[in-house]
């Protein structure tokens, strides 16, 4: 078996991001790192929208764990340095021309891994951009002087050590020292004394120091030059501004830095006194001790999660937030160097951030821990309001005191500086999915359980974009075309919409509203083949008696079809027009007549008229290119199976060019000129997109010198000829959607060409439509009905409908009768439920008053939820319909009991007397005042619930509930019953009238079931927590035959027979999946995938053993089972699996594997079909492994080392791919489709090496076959 | 056969015969040698290790290893139910003494 990786979503999870000039412009871009992994760019708009648009995204084959941004002194443009598990430094910059980052510098300097001694973790800056500062989690910290050689070229020294052994690193910042040697500051904490004494005193008497390195460029040196203890709960570091401005004559700022620890915010610096102010904290009754029982712990403070400084011209702010998403205005008063005071205020309440970035446009981008990123404009900075601000000059020795000052509190309010202008859609965290067709469609859709906490979703996933309608109404009859004109070329917008039914035209002016016309000048009293706008002013239509031309003055000039010299009457059948030529196809001649307009504005027809042959069912003519004449191309499909080029040049006009055999005949045709990188880096490339009547597409690559049609793929886009039309999306680019069962849209987005399908009805017919009030429209004919409707967001490739959850989402299960209804298990950890809530406020001694009730009254979706220590949870059991999106019945779970997963059994015991089927309850596995790490709990539950009968399962009702020693994280039914995974043990219940009745048990599984599947009457496969994958036979005892005499014989049991060598730690209930009776594909924790598969032979026996005695009496082999499991493939996705499923996502496609990932990756691995394929893709692999994506484009990048690597990041990419366990048996389809990035050249030079000596086409070809056989 | 400790246990008792020979130099400088290279890759470990030494060393390569891979640190937060930052803050405050004080020796 061998398996094919591509990504369909990439990761969402932003893990940082930075903002910076990386285009050389004054523009400011944003690089985001999704799911730790991918770099994108952001380009905010931040003159009009104040929308983020997404310019493209670069795979780095390697763990990004930090970015910064430097501008060298003088410079315009921001490098970008990344820190990753490469052992590298990495120094990059945007290639504009080739959209994507290129390596300028990357110096080796440690083993490869995300290791504590290897730096990669933190990076800071000299805010002049002379040296930057990589550091690891201990010990190690190196600086690297960055300069310019004399020809203006980037420079990077070798690297300065500023170790410190023993030394655990908290935070690492580069200090704004102005034009002085450049500093930086870490926070340290040296555990040596803490090893060495047994006592525990030294530990406790260890300081974290605060330590500024001090590189000297004279000595080229790094020295300690001052270290000071700061608070024990420090874990943050901010830069604040300093250095003085020899232009302005003053200092930018203090200097030194702000230590962020619990509750406290402390400025420092090695001169000058130290100021301390408390961050405001929420007002929260029920914090306050005494009253409450439960709440006897002192109240945890509050940290810094992510900080951002703002300059500007005279001053400057910082924001932070806190772990509930507060902001935090802080300012600074200074004298010179000196600082007067610290004061802080609230700002406002955002999603909680990994980073933060402020655009000098008065941009906050709000990088997202979890969930959709955001965009927000600042509508004030939160100067005159009635917020009190809190100043380190107002207290006691500048709040430097030995007792701290109690924080003040506040009462979080809607966003009132900010305003959110963009909400970049995330599915991140996935936790839980499903692959099910409940549409009806011919592809299935994806539902998942997103986001964490009030923000989560259950979504649904549907390939396709999104489309939005404006207009829907009834027409008079049914139309079969559909047209809109503008009057004259200067228009902005459409004047007329034309239809065309079977006997006749209806024109229809846009304005105000959308009403007849008679004076058009058009013929109304037959149908129209096509409308165009000819010339500067002209208007044309073509009917099958004959062309109407319309001049400005509304003179017509017609041109009739011409009689056949046996004096029948021919008549027109198919047209094709551009602004400046005309060409139609006559019948049953099946001459094609050609017309150009001249300098005149007249049109005249080319003297001959040139017979096909055949029927002709189809033409097409590109659109005049910009500053030409005419296309010189035409395309004609004919009735036998063919399509022709014919020239339409002067000096060849309608001599044949080319011809295209066909596998069945065509329906319509379509050139268009798209941009796409992988056939032309430089120029668009022309397009001949054929439809056929069986509902194939194919689209040819005309090459625009030679006229002949190369590189032809096929698509099959539905059941219905295809229809095609040449359509203008935003901006004017052009477009080609294909209609047949199904719209779909082929467009070029990022430089690459796209094909998906819109999320809207079968469309009959469609065309631009551009109107004040919807510019970038598209109409469509659906039936007797008209619709206008936008396409908002290109790029995208999945549609989600959302429905809201409360809480986080744990497990997920569907009703098996395709009724489209889903029972989700919600838990929060350290969160009060609402039930909770009340007994706490019942507790208090009085009742808060309307003023005092704080964060009681909030809304979780916009403030977060109300936190309360580890042991509390808010949980529920919710029924979700999806096809109505909406939510049906909700348990709200008490007592601090969450529920961690849902099954839904059909017990045999039970059966319903209406259907005579055994009647499916739901099952809930649940615990009390659980805490996870140590895993412990109070009580553990498994309830049953009943379906209620008259509301088909969308309201439950509980029937019992039984106590279990331990938590049951994997439920499943088996055999009319149910298994559970209960701790370390296997069980089997049956339904009992008050209880669930413990049937058979296994206990002997190391660490914890967290995964159960099964197939067939017997075979059971187990995933352990951290052990891997067990094989388990059920044995259901003998009650005849030989053993039946043998009491141990007769006992029905689980029997262990195959396990791993290997400790896997499987991620999760939905991470593992039986590909067949032997072969089980799971997820680990680590982002690896794996194909486990027993031997065939141990497989047979254990069937063949009746009651599992052989097996059990087997010698153990390694400690465990006496036969191991084979290792068939392995694979490191990068993120965490969380759901694997199998389907077929396109349609007619083949069976892969779906997975989901915790970072929102959306992915599949397709099993290769072919012994062929393996080795093409293998050797492409290969090869692409060591091609640099960036080392063809001549510039700074040549002039980098070592950079032969396909990572922007320089790691290997055989090793990232087996960063746990060597990659055995599956190719890296991302890495392959990265081949049509590069330049042509190298193209060609890796397509010669494979077998068969193939083209790049063709390698094109076969990536995008893959794809599209078996997903989108 | 001898294991990797026996050898080094062997080589110490013929320490001072070996200080005698010719290569006693030799034997200083591999000596100091190889505390050069523990002291410069943090995390390696010796055949004198005691049980106690080994577990902190997983501990701290375990706590660096998950907030070094974003992907596990968000798994992480999302169980404890709690923000990233706290979650790498308490493993960054863990490293300091991951198993508590090292036991009494004997010697």
């Amino acid at each position: 078996m061998h398996l094919y990786n591509l990504t369909l979503s990439p990761p969402s999870a932003a893990t940082v991001a930075v903002a910076g000039q990386f285009s050389g412009t004054r523009k400011q871009e944003i690089v985001v790192c999704r799911g730790g992994c991918k770099l994108e760019l952001l380009r905010p708009d931040t003159t009009v929208s104040g929308k983020a648009h997404a310019i493209f995204e670069q795979h780095t084959f390697g763990v990004v764990r930090s970015l910064a941004s430097f501008r060298l002194t003088g410079g315009s443009k921001d490098y970008l340095i990344v820190g990753s598990d490469s052992g590298r430094i990495t120094i990059a910059e945007l290639d504009v021309k080739a959209n994507a980052f290129v390596v300028v510098h990357q110096e080796t300097f440690g083993r490869s891994g995300s290791r504590r001694i290897v730096p990669g973790q933190y990076i800071a800056t000299d805010p002049k951009g002379r040296a930057a500062m990589i550091g690891a989690m201990e010990k190690s910290k190196l600086v690297y002087i960055l300069n310019r050689d004399a020809a203006a070229n980037l420079t990077i020294s070798s690297p300065l050590e500023a170790h410190k052994p023993n030394a655990i690193i908290h935070a690492l910042v580069g200090l704004d020292v102005g034009y002085e040697n450049p500093t930086f500051a870490a926070l340290e904490v040296d555990y040596e004394e803490a090893d060495r004494d047994s006592t525990g005193e030294a530990a406790e008497a260890t300081q974290k120091l605060l330590t500024y390195y001090e590189l000297d460029l004279g000595l080229n040196h790094v020295v300690r030059r001052w270290s000071s203890p700061v608070e024990k709960t420090a874990n943050h570091l901010v830069q604040v501004p300093g250095g003085y401005n020899q232009n302005t004559e003053r200092w930018e700022g203090p200097g030194g830095v702000l230590v962020c620890s619990e509750d406290y915010i402390t400025y420092k610096h090695s001169v000058g006194e130290e100021h301390r102010v408390p961050m405001p904290r929420r007002l929260n009754p029920l914090d306050d001790n005494g009253a409450s029982s439960s709440s006897s712990a002192p109240r945890r403070g509050n940290i810094v999660v992510s900080s951002v400084c703002h300059r500007m011209k005279n001053a400057f702010f910082f924001l932070l937030q806190n772990e509930d998403g507060d902001l935090f205005k802080l300012t600074i008063d200074h004298q010179d160097e000196d600082v007067r005071a610290l004061k802080i205020k609230y700002f406002d309440t955002v999603p909680l951030a990994s980073s933060l970035v402020i655009l000098r446009a008065g941009f906050l981008f709000v990088a997202a821990e979890f969930g959709g990123s955001a965009l927000y404009s600042f509508q004030k900075l939160g100067d005159d309001d009635e917020v009190p601000t809190y100043s380190s000059a107002d207290l006691p020795e500048l709040g430097m005191t030995e007792v701290k000052v109690e924080p003040p509190t506040f009462t979080p309010r809607p966003l009132d500086n900010l305003l959110l202008t963009d909400d970049l859609p995330a599915l991140d965290p996935i936790l839980d999915a499903k692959v099910l067709n409940l549409l009806g469609g011919d592809t299935p859709q994806i539902f998942t359980l997103c986001g964490r906490g009030p923000r989560s979703t259950f979504k649904m996933l549907q390939h396709g974009l999104e489309v939005q309608e404006a207009v829907s109404s009834d027409l008079p009859g049914i139309p079969n075309a559909i047209w809109t004109t503008k009057l004259s070329e200067q228009d902005e917008y459409d004047s007329y919409i034309v239809l065309s039914f079977v006997n006749g035209t209806l024109v229809l002016s846009i304005g105000e509203t959308i009403e007849e016309v008679s004076d058009s000048g058009f013929l109304t009293s037959a149908p129209t083949l096509a409308v165009q706008q000819l010339g500067a002013s002209a208007l044309l239509q073509v009917h099958p008696k004959g062309i109407r031309h319309i001049m400005a003055d509304r003179r017509v000039v017609e041109w009739a079809a011409p009689p056949m010299p046996d004096g029948e009457q021919t008549s027109i059948v198919a047209a094709a027009t551009n602004s400046r030529q005309v060409v139609v196809a006559l019948a049953p001649t099946n001459e094609i007549v050609y017309f150009e307009q001249d300098l005149d504005g007249q049109l005249n027809e080319y003297q001959e008229r040139k017979s096909m042959g055949a029927p002709i069912v189809a033409l097409s003519i590109g659109d005049v290119p910009q500053g030409r004449q005419r296309t010189p191309y035409l395309a004609v499909g004919c009735e036998d199976q063919t399509v022709r080029i014919v020239s339409l040049d002067p000096e060849s006009t309608l001599s044949p060019i080319s011809i295209q055999a066909l596998t069945a005949p065509p329906h319509s045709i379509c050139i268009a000129e798209m941009q796409d990188v992988t056939v032309d880096r430089n120029h668009p490339t022309l397009f001949v997109n054929i439809g056929l009547k069986n509902g194939v597409l194919l689209r040819t690559v005309l090459d625009p010198i030679s006229g002949q049609l190369t590189d032809t793929r096929t698509r099959f886009l539905g059941a219905k000829p295809v229809r095609l039309v040449r359509i203008k999306l935003q901006g004017g680019a052009p477009a080609v959607l294909a209609l047949s069962s199904r719209p779909w849209l082929n467009y070029a987005h990022q430089a690459r060409t796209h094909f998906t399908p819109l999320c809207f009805d079968a469309l009959d017919h469609a065309w631009t439509f551009s109107a004040e009030m919807c510019p970038d429209g598209l109409i469509g004919i659906v039936g007797g009905s008209l619709r206008i409707f936008t396409v908002p967001t290109l790029g995208t490739k999945l549609k989600a409908d959302s429905v809201a959850l409360s809480y986080t989402p744990r497990r997920m299960v569907a009703h098996p009768d395709g009724s489209g209804l889903f029972y989700i298990a919600e838990a929060d950890h350290r969160t009060l439920s609402p039930s909770e809530k009340e007994k706490r406020i019942a507790s208090l001694t009085r009742e808060p008053k309307v003023g005092e009730r704080g964060v009681l009254d909030l809304d979780p979706v916009e403030f977060g939820p109300l936190r309360a220590e580890a042991g509390n949870w808010a949980s529920c059991i919710r029924v979700v319909d999806a096809k109505a999106r909406e939510t049906t019945h909700v348990v709200e779970l008490e007592g601090n009991e969450a529920a961690f997963n849902v099954a839904l059994v059909p017990f045999a015991n039970s059966i319903d007397p209406t259907t005579g089927q055994p009647e499916i309850f739901l099952i809930v596995s649940s615990a009390r005042a659980a805490t996870v790490t140590p895993r412990s709990h109070a009580q553990a539950f498994l309830t049953t619930y009943r379906l209620v009968a008259g509301s088909n399962g969308r309201t439950l009702e509980l029937l019992h509930k039984t106590e279990v020693d331990d938590v049951a994280l994997a439920l499943r039914p088996f055999q009319g019953r149910l298994l559970a995974g209960v701790g370390k043990a296997l069980r089997i219940y049956d339904l009992g009238k008050k209880k669930l009745l413990r049937k058979v048990e296994n206990r002997n599984f190391p660490t914890a079931i967290v995964a159960l599947d099964t197939q067939g009457p017997t075979r059971i496969v187990v995933g352990d927590a951290q052990e891997s994958t067990f094989f388990v036979s059920y044995k259901a005892g003998m009650t005849t035959g030989v053993a039946a005499g043998d009491p141990a014989g007769q006992q029905p049991r689980l029997v262990i027979f195959a396990d791993d060598t290997v400790p896997r730690w499987i991620s999760g209930a939905s991470a593992m999946l039986m590909l067949d009776y032997d072969t089980v594909i799971a997820g680990d924790k680590f982002g690896n995938v794996f194909v486990n598969r027993v031997p065939s032979q141990a497989s047979h026996d254990v069937d063949e053993d009746p009651t599992g005695l052989t097996v059990l009496h087997e010698k153990p082999f390694l400690q465990g089972a006496p036969t191991k499991c084979e290792l068939l493939a392995h694979f490191h996705v990068g993120d965490v699996v969380t759901s694997l499923q199998r389907a077929a996502l396109s349609p007619g496609g083949r069976e892969a594997v779906v997975y989901t990932c915790l970072g929102g990756t959306v992915g599949v691995l397709v099993p290769f079909a072919s012994r062929e394929d393996v080795e093409m893709l293998s050797t492409l692999e290969m090869h692409m492994r060591t091609t640099s994506p960036s080392s063809s484009s001549s510039g700074p990048s040549a002039t980098a080392p070592g950079s032969a690597s396909c990572s922007l990041v320089g790691r290997d990419h055989l090793a990232y791919r087996g960063s746990y366990v060597p990659v055995k048996a599956c190719v890296d389809g991302d890495l392959c489709e990265t081949f049509g990035l590069l330049a042509h050249q190298r193209q060609a030079g890796i397509a010669e090496g494979l077998e068969g000596e193939r083209t790049p086409a063709d390698v094109n070809k076969k990536l995008e076959a893959l794809r599209i056989g078996s997903a989108f | 056969m001898l294991t990797k400790a026996d050898t080094l246990r062997l080589l110490l008792l013929f320490s001072p015969l070996l200080s005698m020979s010719d290569s006693a130099e030799l034997k200083y400088t591999s000596n100091q040698q190889l505390e050069h290279l523990h002291a410069r890759y943090v995390g390696t470990i010796h055949p004198d290790i005691t049980k106690h030494e080994w577990l902190v060393h997983q501990h701290r390569d375990t706590a660096a290893s998950i907030v070094g891979h974003p992907m596990l640190h968000s798994f992480i937060a999302l169980a404890e139910g709690e923000s990233k930052a706290r979650v790498a803050a308490g493993l960054k405050e863990k490293m300091m003494m991951p198993c508590g004080p090292r036991p009494e020796m004997g010697e």
